[in-house]
Parts: C-alpha cells; sequence; structure tokens
C-alpha cells in the first residue's frame, strides 16, 4: 500500500529522514517495500511567462515564442496552440528534466533555434484529474500570476514522498493512513493524533426519513452505516485532497467520489455513495443474491450473482455487489440531488470469495477481504460528512442511520511478563512491556497483568500475539541469539535416504546428469507411450483445477518426463545424452481418490548416444555391486513392456519380485517423442533397493590356494541365452567352481545360420588344498556333458 | 710384447671412444677381451718369456686388461644415456593436446543446494524428514492455524484433487506429521516440492522446493531460533554475511519473522539486485504457535519451538546466477554439465 509521508506526518509527526525512516519501519513490522518522491523526477523546469509568440517562418504547425524567466529571455519554439501574450507558462530550460526522465536541450526546430521547451501537464506527470484547470493538449497555463523563474515543483506543489509498505493479511488495521501512523508513532514514541471529526449537520430532517436499511444476513454483514447528504453540488475537490489521492495511486474524479476514496485511503473503511433518488421506495436490503439475478456494475459488465454472495439492493433491484463494486444503476450523477454515503462492515471471507468469483477484485474488495473493524464504520461515515461540509459539496443531513445488531466489543488477555521472556529469549523488564503496549493502545491492568485490546487489533488473540507486540517494539534485532540447550540430538539421514544419496552419487560415477521434472502431466501421455488402456497405469490422481490439461494428473509412470527431456536434448543437437531421476509416481488407492495415493520414489535413467544395450545395463550392474545386491538382482527377457523395445528389453527381479526393467525403447515412442535415435531406458523403484541393498558384506578370507581357469567354446541355438548356458554349467560344474566368466559372443557364416558361439573361461578352487588337473578335466567333463544334453551345445573345434 | 700391449691398449682406448651403438661394443669386447681376443692372444705368449719377465708383464696385462674393461663400462654407460636421451626425445608428445574424455555425470544444481543446507543442519542434530506430496487439507492448512476461510489458502493458489485432498503448497505439513509421532524433542529439516497454480515463466513455476525446520523442545526462545539460523547462513553463504531478522506474519507462528541476509551482489551497501536496501530476504521462520503444538498433541504450557521454511530455487538462481526459473525443469545437458 502507497502511503504519502506529508499525509501521515499529519497524524503522526516523524522527524527522521526517509532512509532511516522506512528502516525503522521495516524493523517493527511495517516491511517497506520501497519508496519514491512524486515529482522527484523533474528538474530545472521553472516558471515563465510569454512575451512574444510570432509564427515559424518554415512550418505551419510551429510557432517561436519569447519566454521572461525572470532572469532571462529565451526563444522556445513550441506545436501548442493555445499560448496567448501574457501567459504564465511551466518552462524546462537547457538540461532540464521531464517527469518520465525526458532531458531538454537547446537545439533547432526547423532551422530556428530553440532554449528549452514549454511543458503540457502530462509532461509533469500528471493529468486533468490533478489539475482540471489544465488545458488537454496544450502547455499548461497557470490559472493567476506567478512569481517569474522559481521551480515549478513547488509552485505547483507537486512533490511528496511516497512509502509502500507490505501489509500482512493479519494487520486489516494497517491498510491505512492512519493504521501507519499509529505503527510510526509507537515506533518513534511520539503521539499518535486522532484526526478530530465533528460533523456539521443541518437541522431538520432526519437521515432517517430519507432511508432506511435493514440487514437480512448479520452473518454476512454486522453493520450498515448511512449519512444523507443533499444538495449535492459536483465538481473537482480541492487540489490538496487531489494531491494525497494520487500520491497513494488513486486518480481524483469529483469531491464525492474523492471523498469515498479518501477516506478508505485514511481510516481504511470503504465508503460507497448511492443517488438516493435510484433507491426503490428509499430502502436498502442487505441480503443474499438470488439464483440468477444480474446486475451491471459501474465498469458496465453485466455480472452473474450466486446465492452465496451479497448485494445491496432496494425492494426492487440490486444497486451493489456488496464490498466489490457498486450498480450502474446507482451511480452518482451530474444531476444527483441527494446521496447516501454507505460505510458498511462485510464477512472478510465472502467478500474475498464473491471478489474472486466475479474476477474483479476491487479496492474495496481487498480491503474488506482482510476483515474490518465494524466499530470503525461510523467513524469513516462521520468523517466523510465531515469532508463534505468542509468541501462546500453539499449539506449533511441530520443523523446516522446505523444497523449495527450486535456490537464487537474489546476483550482483555493476560499476559505475563516471565512467559514472555522465556519465549522470547529475553530480559525485559514488566515496565517496559507495559510502556509497549500503551503505545499500541492497549489498555494495561497491571494488577491483574490483564490487557484490554481495541477492536482495530483481531489479531491479538493470545499471549504470544502479545509476545510478538513485545518483541517487535523491544527490537528483533536486539533479541541475542543463542544455540539451543535441551536434549541432545543426533543428525544423521536414515538409511533409505542414504541408499539414495548413494544410487546418487553412483548414477553421477556412471556419467548421467540429474534430471528434474514435473511431476504432474497430460493424460495425453498414455497414448504418447503406447499404455494399454486397461493398464493400471492410467487409474490416475487428477488435479481437479489444473493451470491446464498438459499439467492435470500425477504422472503414474517417471517415463514421460525422462523422453520430453531427451527430446529436448535431441532437438538442441547434443550428441548423446545421459540423464538420471529419483522422482515420485502417485498410484491410487481408489478412484475417484478417497484417500492420498501411495508415492513411490523411481530411479529412472534415459540415454541415447553412441552406446548399446549393454552399456545400460552396465550402469545398473555396477549400481548393484554397490549397494551389495548384485547376487539377488536377475535380468531375464522381458517381451511385454508395450514401450519398450520387445526383443531388447530385460525385467529386473529379486526374490521373486519384479522391481524394474532395462532395455531399449521402442522405436515407435521414440519417434513419438521425436527422437530419431535409438533411446535406452532403465526404471527401478527406490523402495526395492533400499530393501534388497546390503551396505554390510561379511568378509570372506582371501583364498590360500591357487586356481585353475579353463576355457571352453560352444555352438548353440541362438535362442539359448547366456543366463540358460550359465545355469547349465553351474548346475554341473561341481562344488570347486569359482566363477564363471563370458569371455566371447559370435555370430557368423563360420558357424551357420541360426547358431552362435559362446566361450567361457571357468574357474575353479578349493579352499583346503591346491588342486590336480584331473578335479578339473572331472568337472568339464560333467559340465560339457550337461551343455550337450540340456542346451544341445557342441563344442567347438578350436 | 710389451710394445704389443700398448698397441693393444692405445688402439682399444681409440676403438672404444668411437663407438656409438651398444652392439659395437659387445663387438669390441670379444675382440678385445674375449677367448679369442686380442689380448687373450697376447697373454698366451707369456710362455714364452724369459721368467724373470713374467710378473712384470702379467701385472702390466692385468693392468690393460682392467683399464680396457673400465673404459668399456664407461662407455656402455655412456651409450646407454645416449639411448636412452634418443628415446626421450622420440617419445615427446603435445601435451597440449585435449585428455582422453572420462564420462562424468553431474548432480543437479537444485540437489547441490538441497543437500549442502541438509549438510549444515545435520551437523546441528537434525534429521531428515519427509512428507507426503498429496496432502490432505488438514496437514497442509488447518493443522497449520489456517482454517477454512483464511486468506492465506487464497494466497497460496492451491492444486486441488478434491475438497479434503490437495497438492502441498508448502513443506510444513512434514512439520505436523513430524509432531504427531509424538517423538520429542524435535529437531528436522524437509526439503521436497510443492504446488502452486502459477503459470510457468522465467520467475514461477508450479512445482518448486522449499525447506522447512522444525525444533520443539522443552525451553527454546526465540534467540535460539535467531542463534540457529545466524549459524546456517553463514555456513551457507560465508563468515561475512549479515542477517536481519524483521517481524512478519505466517499463521502457524508466533511471533513470526522474516530472516534476510546481506545482499550477495553489493555485500550490503545497497544496488539494484537488492533495491537499495542492502538485504534480501531468504526465509520465513517463528516461534510454533501454540495453537499448532497443541492440534498436533504437544503440551504449549511445557514444550516450545521454532520452525522455519524458505525457497529454494532462489538460493539456487542466486548462487549460480541462474536467470531464467525454467532452465532448473528443461534437463539440457549443456546445462547439467555446468554444476
Amino acid at each position: 500500500m502507497d502511503i504519502p509521508m506529508s499525509w501521515m506526518k499529519e497524524y503522526a509527526n516523524v522527524t527522521a529522514n526517509l532512509k532511516e525512516f522506512v528502516e525503522a519501519m521495516t524493523m517493527t513490522g511495517s516491511k517497506v517495500e520501497g519508496y519514491t518522491t512524486m515529482g522527484g523526477a523533474i528538474k530545472n523546469v521553472i516558471t515563465g511567462q510569454v512575451k512574444a509568440i510570432t509564427k515559424h517562418p518554415d512550418a505551419d504547425k510551429l510557432v517561436i515564442t519569447k519566454i521572461d524567466t525572470g532572469s532571462n529571455e529565451l526563444t522556445i519554439v513550441t506545436g501548442a496552440a493555445n499560448l496567448k501574450e501574457g501567459d504564465y507558462v511551466p518552462v524546462a530550460v537547457d538540461g532540464a528534466v521531464l517527469a518520465d526522465g525526458t532531458e531538454i536541450h537547446t537545439g533547432k526546430l526547423r532551422g530556428v533555434e530553440s532554449q528549452g521547451m514549454l511543458c503540457s501537464i502530462q509532461e509533469l506527470g500528471f493529468d486533468l484529474h490533478d489539475f482540471p484547470e489544465a488545458c488537454e493538449d496544450g502547455i499548461y497555463v497557470f490559472p493567476n500570476a506567478v512569481e517569474l523563474g522559481k521551480d515549478v515543483v513547488d509552485v505547483l506543489d507537486l512533490k511528496d514522498d511516497v512509502v509502500e509498505y507490505e501489509i500482512t493479511s493479519n494487520r486489516p488495521d494497517c491498510f491505512s493512513v492512519l493504521g501507519i501512523a499509529r505503527e510510526a508513532a509507537a515506533t518513534y514514541k511520539i503521539p499518535f493524533q486522532y484526526p478530530v471529526i465533528a460533523v456539521k449537520e443541518l437541522a431538520g430532517e432526519k437521515a432517517s426519513d430519507y432511508i432506511s436499511v435493514a440487514i437480512e444476513n448479520p452473518q454476512l454483514c454486522p453493520r450498515y452505516a448511512a449519512r444523507v447528504v443533499k444538495n449535492v453540488k459536483i465538481e473537482p475537490s480541492p487540489r490538496w485532497m487531489r494531491k494525497r489521492l494520487r500520491a497513494a495511486g488513486v486518480r481524483p474524479i469529483n469531491n464525492i467520489v474523492d471523498i469515498t476514496n479518501y477516506v478508505m485511503l485514511e481510516m481504511g473503511q470503504p465508503m460507497h455513495a448511492f443517488d438516493i433518488d435510484t433507491i426503490a421506495q428509499r430502502k436498502i436490503i442487505v441480503r443474499n443474491a438470488k439464483e440468477g439475478e444480474q446486475i451491471t456494475t459501474l465498469d458496465g459488465n453485466v455480472r452473474n450473482l450466486d446465492t452465496s454472495m451479497l448485494v445491496i439492493a432496494d425492494p426492487e433491484k440490486a444497486v451493489a455487489v456488496a464490498g466489490v463494486m457498486g450498480g450502474e444503476n446507482s451511480k452518482i450523477s451530474e444531476q444527483a440531488e441527494a446521496i447516501l454515503f454507505e460505510s458498511a462492515t462485510f464477512h472478510g471471507s465472502n467478500i474475498r470469495v464473491t471478489a474472486k468469483k466475479l474476477g474483479m477484485r476491487t479496492d474495496a474488495s481487498s480491503k474488506y477481504e482482510k476483515g474490518l473493524d465494524p466499530n470503525l464504520a461510523l467513524e469513516a461515515v462521520n468523517r466523510a460528512a465531515q469532508l463534505v461540509e468542509m468541501l462546500g459539496a453539499g449539506e449533511v443531513v441530520h443523523g446516522v442511520v446505523d444497523c449495527y445488531p450486535s456490537k464487537r466489543e474489546s476483550w482483555s488477555l493476560s499476559y505475563s511478563p516471565q512467559w514472555i521472556n522465556g519465549l522470547l529469549g529475553t530480559d525485559i523488564s514488566e515496565k517496559e512491556m507495559i510502556e509497549i503496549f500503551e503505545r499500541i493502545e492497549l489498555k494495561v491492568d497491571k494488577e491483574n497483568h490483564t490487557v484490554t485490546v481495541p477492536t482495530f487489533r483481531p489479531d491479538l488473540e493470545g499471549q504470544e500475539d502479545l509476545a510478538e507486540e513485545v518483541a517487535r517494539f523491544y527490537g528483533y534485532d536486539k533479541i541475542e541469539p543463542t544455540l539451543a540447550a535441551g536434549t541432545p540430538t543426533v543428525g544423521k539421514r536414515s538409511y533409505s535416504q542414504n541408499i539414495t544419496e548413494l544410487v546418487k552419487k553412483n548414477m553421477i560415477a556412471s556419467g548421467l546428469c540429474e534430471a528434474m521434472t514435473f511431476s504432474f502431466e497430460s493424460p495425453k501421455v498414455f497414448e504418447k507411450l503406447n499404455i494399454p488402456s486397461e493398464s493400471h497405469l492410467r487409474r490416475v490422481v487428477t488435479i481437479s483445477n489444473p493451470l491446464g490439461e498438459d499439467y492435470s494428473i500425477m504422472r503414474t509412470t517417471t517415463l514421460n518426463g525422462m523422453l520430453t527431456s531427451l527430446a529436448t536434448n535431441y532437438n538442441r543437437r547434443n550428441d548423446s545424452a545421459g540423464l538420471f531421476e529419483i522422482g515420485k509416481v502417485y498410484l491410487p488407492k481408489a478412484v475417484p481418490v478417497t484417500e492420498l495415493p501411495e508415492e513411490i520414489p523411481t530411479l529412472t535413467i534415459g540415454m541415447y548416444g553412441k552406446m548399446d544395450f549393454y552399456d545400460i545395463k552396465g550402469i545398473l550392474e555396477q549400481l548393484f555391486e554397490v549397494l551389495g545386491m548384485t547376487e539377488k538382482a536377475e535380468f531375464a527377457t522381458e517381451k511385454n513392456i508395450p514401450w519398450m523395445h520387445p526383443g531388447r528389453t530385460a525385467s529386473i527381479t529379486a526374490e521373486g519380485r519384479q522391481f524394474g526393467y532395462v532395455g531399449e525403447l521402442h522405436p515407435q515412442i521414440a519417434s513419438n517423442y521425436s527422437i530419431g535415435t535409438k533411446v535406452y531406458i532403465a526404471v527401478l523403484d527406490m523402495p526395492a533397493l533400499v530393501e534388497y541393498s546390503n551396505l554390510v558384506n561379511m568378509y570372506q578370507p582371501l583364498p590360500k590356494f591357487p586356481a585353475i581357469t579353463r576355457d571352453i567354446a560352444m555352438v548353440v541355438k541362438e535362442a539359448v541365452t547366456v543366463k540358460e548356458i550359465e545355469a547349465v554349467i553351474k548346475k554341473y560344474a561341481g562344488q570347486y567352481l569359482e566363477s564363471v566368466t563370458l569371455f566371447d559372443v559370435y555370430q557368423g557364416k563360420q558357424i551357420g545360420e541360426g547358431l552362435k558361439s559362446v566361450a567361457y573361461s571357468i574357474t575353479f578352487r578349493a579352499s583346503d588344498r591346491t588342486l590336480v588337473d584331473q578335479d578339473v578335466t572331472d568337472a568339464m567333463k560333467e559340465i560339457l556333458e550337461g551343455l550337450s544334453k540340456e542346451v544341445q551345445a557342441q563344442l567347438r573345434d578350436k | 710384447m710389451k710394445e704389443k700391449l700398448k698397441q693393444i691398449h692405445d688402439r682399444a682406448i681409440s676403438t672404444l671412444k668411437e663407438i656409438s651403438q651398444i652392439k659395437e661394443l659387445e663387438e669390441a669386447k670379444v675382440k678385445l677381451l674375449g677367448k679369442k681376443g686380442e689380448l687373450t692372444a697376447v697373454l698366451k705368449e707369456m710362455g714364452k718369456l724369459a721368467p724373470e719377465e713374467r710378473p712384470i708383464l702379467g701385472q702390466l696385462a692385468n693392468e690393460v686388461r682392467q683399464d680396457i674393461e673400465s673404459k668399456l663400462e664407461e662407455a656402455k654407460k655412456r651409450l646407454l644415456a645416449a639411448e636412452q636421451e634418443m628415446r626421450l626425445k622420440s617419445e615427446t608428445i603435445d601435451v597440449t593436446m585435449p585428455g582422453k574424455a572420462c564420462v562424468c555425470g553431474h548432480k543437479h544444481p537444485m540437489s547441490i543446494v538441497i543437500d549442502e543446507i541438509s549438510d549444515i543442519f545435520i551437523g546441528m542434530g537434525y534429521e531428515i524428514a519427509e512428507g507426503p506430496d498429496v496432502e490432505k487439507d488438514y496437514y497442509n492448512f488447518e493443522a497449520l492455524n489456517i482454517p477454512a476461510d483464511h486468506p492465506a489458502k487464497d494466497e497460496q493458489d492451491t492444486f486441488y484433487i478434491n475438497g479434503d485432498i490437495l497438492l502441498r503448497t508448502q513443506t510444513s505439513p512434514v512439520q505436523v506429521r513430524t509432531m504427531e509421532k509424538g517423538k520429542l524433542p524435535i529437531r528436522v529439516i524437509c526439503p521436497g516440492a510443492v504446488y502452486r497454480s502459477d503459470e510457468v515463466d522465467a520467475t514461477h513455476s508450479p512445482v518448486f522446493h522449499q525447506l522447512e525446520g522444525l525444533v520443539v523442545d522443552k525451553g527454546i526462545t526465540m534467540g535460539d531460533l535467531k542463534g540457529a539460523l545466524a549459524v546456517f547462513a553463514k555456513e551457507l553463504f560465508g563468515e561475512d554475511v549479515k542477517v536481519r531478522f524483521r517481524p512478519h506474519h505466517f499463521p502457524f507462528t508466533e511471533p513470526s519473522a522474516e530472516m534476510d541476509v546481506s545482499c550477495f551482489a553489493c555485500g550490503g551497501k545497497g544496488c539494484r539486485v537488492c533495491k537499495g536496501e542492502g538485504y534480501i530476504e531468504l526465509l520465513g521462520c517463528g516461534m510454533v504457535h501454540p495453537k499448532v503444538l497443541k492440534m498436533s498433541g504437544i503440551d504449549p504450557e511445557e514444550y516450545s519451538g521454532f520452525a522455519f521454511g524458505m525457497g529454494l530455487e532462489r538460493v539456487a538462481m542466486q548462487r549460480y546466477g541462474i536467470t531464467d526459473l525454467r532452465l532448473l525443469f528443461e534437463n539440457d545437458m549443456k546445462f547439467l554439465k555446468q554444476f
């Protein structure tokens, strides 16, 4: 919220300089977002008088003026047509700066030297709302004679420091000049001067003779106060008011509108003015909107209302959306004779929801939505009446129609200095605390250790809130930093967190870069990934208010994120890419969702470039080795994952449970993602890696006796897997088998169609003696017979 | 004969001087000292000498032999050294050529930041707590003292699954889940993804990361909060960083504060980055609201605590000078390899 310093100083006369002031306010909780000086950019624009006007010899639309600036006579070329000799005008002399930062220098205009520029009101950063006397498209002409050579900023009184505050949602009282002044006074321990509000009323008629008010829903409208002003004279408000409104960021309109805005800015209470003749039967009814009811608001839009919304109505029609915007049908016209000033209190969140539903968050609604103090309403309407009187905008009819069914009373809170010091870690005396409470208008009962809270501070609900008040005026910066004593705790990562870290480190050591993708995506990914319609992966957690279809479901597979990232790399012509991500998938327990879904962290690897299946498999084998689960993890042919290459995919299982797969992406899917090369993918369930990992291996004694190694090469049918062959070797090798290592696989003409040659090194060792040749020869014989019997292997001639 | 020995000696010396190859040296050795060598041939004639001359000539022959042998040795050393030098010369390579590529992966910058911050707090006795992304309204709002009609619920434009289930808008629900477990004292941090309905642009993302901290014990004070976070800031940003706590409002803490750190760009003097303030907002914090403790089954009369939370993208972006948030989610190798 923008608060002009001069306005605030009327109620709290702060003398500190601006920089010091904004820092002090920030430190007591009124966070300053920034500050500027209105009119501050303007430099070297001075008053001058037009002495002569002659035609430009070479341009029809330009004139040459002689300008007296008191000490100089300048020649200035201008295109404006509204000047006459003797006019007083703003003159931007050589080196001047205009409101928008434009610099003015002496220069030639169509061959004639111009020693500066005459300014319009727009060039000074204002418009006709601020200076109604100004010419709409011409040079600003002062209405009266002014001293020559004076700074226009001073003459027109353009300057004001404006401070922008970030007001937190718990402090609706601070959304006003008075609220900030109150905080400033408390910050600087200076008096806070509440404005003296006294209304001069006409004798005779009463407001209640003009209008009646009925609140149908006091829950949503705790108070409705109204005053009537007659003999209204609509005209521009005075310069001082227009200046303050503009400095606070509000455009001046006319005296009546300006008064409502002025009161809203000063006191934080939104006001609305109705033309009283538009109110049927002069009867205001505050009620919920009817089903299907419509209203055209002041901005000219037709609004469809629903029954949750509150309207201000007369017996025939709605005349305003309560707390949000007035209706076109009741707006003040130039001819209005009598008007009604509304100063009401509405239920904060109801207004917020209404404004949101209607898509029109207004100055008024943003004030109401914080929840206003109903006790403010009467003061505010009186303040408005006072200003009407002061501005001569009309005559105030006697009395207020004030509908306030249940008054909000102040409440008391008890405090314990000891408890407050205990919470803050401070040693602040009770005297100092009391002094702070009094500064923010809490009434202190020292004997009973209680304070009475004014009704504009609904945020003060308990002792912890009082502790904050004490802390912020004592100074957060004065609270001594300490290190918590108490029970020592051990800082650590859990086992599963450690495994996650280990997996990440290992992926990075394998040359992969860590990726991060969104966990929601489009339901279209199922088609893109060729996920069958009956697949459980299509049962999803759906977001009811997504940013769009593309972000509307929680992912049940991490593939789309990975493939999209790979596609990005491919499109950007990166020769190769190797990514991994540990991210969650979200599997609903029921659809539609009735309880929280299962969230399963998943390791996903995606790669393309110079590589084949065995590269990505190698990465997994190394991972399993690091996690101590090489023995448990088994790879097997997997032909049934629709998005994977049926001949180049392996399932990964442990203890009979499949926990992942690895392989080449189905070329159709790669093409769906516009990746024109082979893509390799591995997906592993993280909880399974945690479960099957074993970081503590028992020591195996180092071998004492030498090993004997024999190589064999055999020819088998192409379809026989290495895994099958190894199983046979292990089955027949006998007790001395130490290891079986594949060292060659060959297919080619020499072998024959449909066949392949496979070669192994087989190592034998005994733990208690040196093996003799015969031991190994016997074992090899068994192995060869086994291979021949079970996989029809033929020993290959060397 | 004496003359012959001298001739052999002289010839040997001059031959050895000229030899430039190990092979020639071996040949010369055989020719001079071998069984059929010149010196042997001379010695074979010793028998013909008078007995009194034999010891004299014998000694002389020995001296000649020893001298030749030592010269041979010298020549051998010289040749080996020369040969080595030749080899080294021929093996010279261009060391400015690039090394052989060794594939090296990289951690995501967000992970680097999360891990670094986590390690700081682990060192201070914190554990890492985790919670679900898809969360109950109760944990995300209600149990944090944000009732149904609280404006904060709107401010954090929430993605809903249904009326009771949503995508967490903050990591704070993990606080509640941790407190509910009832194991005290509590010292935890919780890094994780959070969701708010912001359109994607250079500074906004509907998915981003926060790190939450919670300490609950007997006698925890606001001084302790300041102390812990000051240590954290110094560890993360360096010894010279200045911190500033100023009042703020959060529904789940009271008193509440925001912690600013001195601007990274100007060090606190005031610049464009910090809008002239000299400070940059880093995190929100405060003393856990007694209502929040109570709702999670902790007696606020006996226990107190503090909590804090910060956005991590901003920390990463500031640290690495990243100006567009979208880069973090694109996973371009050219980007990821920089960290």
